[in-house]
């Protein structure tokens, strides 16, 4: 087996984290969301653009939304796992029997 | 790559839900049609899915521009069922964000769909098709592949907005979406590409017989 490209992605992600730990701590940004950013770009660019529409629901906090948002991550996951799983058992087996 | 609710000007607004809903129906009669034609592509298609639901439920601080994104998990798609057919899948997630997390909107939502679900699939799509052909490592072409489909849905709503409100706005915009993207864009590329092997090597029959990849392929990966 060769884990080549796997290696790769830890190695991507060990970086990622230091260089976002080594940014934490040499300034004092929050990480805001970049599409926050975009929209204070408007209202600075347009003080009078008036939004046509405002949101129907908002989660009343921040907690209920990391709920929902880690809700949808956990949906999509348990999928993956489901059909990755099957599918890893089902060449294992036909390994095994000699099928093809 | 979420506009907010709102944010654009009603005629972008509409413009924009116009070209999505064409997009949409195409993509609506191909997984019709690809799902009629072969069902065994329905557990593919639920990964191809559930890749986007999980990558863009995350929001990840991006290092080089002190804010955070979220990276689009579309690669997998669109290379497997191309661009249309991602754009049906997306407006599902994007539809759950602007509802139940007032992330994004639902007058944004042509806007939003148009660049998450079809411009960076439609040219990450024609990236792989053209370099699959030339040889060049699979690995490689896939990582390329998912890399252009997350980089360009982010252009691309930089360019929506600077559309909307002065295309002088254009480096600005593409400064705060563009320039955050860039890492989280690598990271996704190389997680699609462990994807594409894991599934290559477990069913490899699968993508040889929608044309994603070659038997020669999915041999050398299996190798």
């Amino acid at each position: 087996m060769n884990f080549k490209v796997e290696y790769l992605l830890v190695i991507a992600l060990v970086i990622f984290s230091a260089v976002f730990v080594y940014m934490t701590l040499v300034s004092d940004s929050e990480f805001g969301g970049a599409d926050g950013a975009a929209e204070e770009l408007i209202y600075t660019l347009n003080p009078d653009y008036e939004p046509i529409a405002e949101p129907l629901w908002e989660p009343p906090g921040g907690e209920t939304e990391s709920l929902l948002f880690c809700l949808q991550g956990a949906i999509g996951a348990l999928i993956i796992g489901l059909f990755f799983g099957y599918y890893y058992a089902m060449s294992k087996c036909k390994k095994q029997t000699g099928k093809t | 790559m979420h506009i907010m609710e709102g944010a654009l000007p009603f005629a972008w607004a509409a413009f924009w839900w116009g070209l999505t809903l064409i997009i949409l129906l195409i993509g609506l009669i191909q997984l019709y049609i690809m799902v009629r034609k072969n069902r065994e592509v329905l557990p593919l298609l639920a990964v191809s899915g559930a890749f986007i639901f999980v990558l863009s439920s995350l929001k990840i601080p991006s290092p080089i521009a002190l804010s955070s994104s979220h990276p689009t998990g579309t690669g997998l798609s669109s290379i497997t069922f191309g661009p249309a057919i991602t754009a049906v899948m997306s407006a599902i997630v994007l539809f759950f964000q602007a509802f139940m997390l007032a992330h994004g909107g639902l007058t944004t939502l042509g806007a939003n769909c148009f660049s998450m679900g079809f411009f960076g699939p439609l040219l990450a799509w024609l990236v792989y098709k053209a370099l699959q052909k030339t040889g060049l490592n699979i690995y490689i072409t896939v990582f390329l592949a998912a890399f252009i489909a997350d980089l360009a849905t982010y252009v691309m709503t930089a360019l929506q907005l600077s559309l909307a409100f002065g295309l002088e706005t254009l480096p600005e915009f593409l400064g705060i979406f563009a320039l955050t993207q860039i890492p989280l864009a690598v990271l996704e590329g190389l997680i699609i590409v462990v994807a594409v092997k894991f599934i290559a090597k477990v069913k490899g029959e699968f993508f040889i017989s929608n044309g994603t990849l070659t038997e020669e392929q999915v041999a050398k990966i299996n190798a």
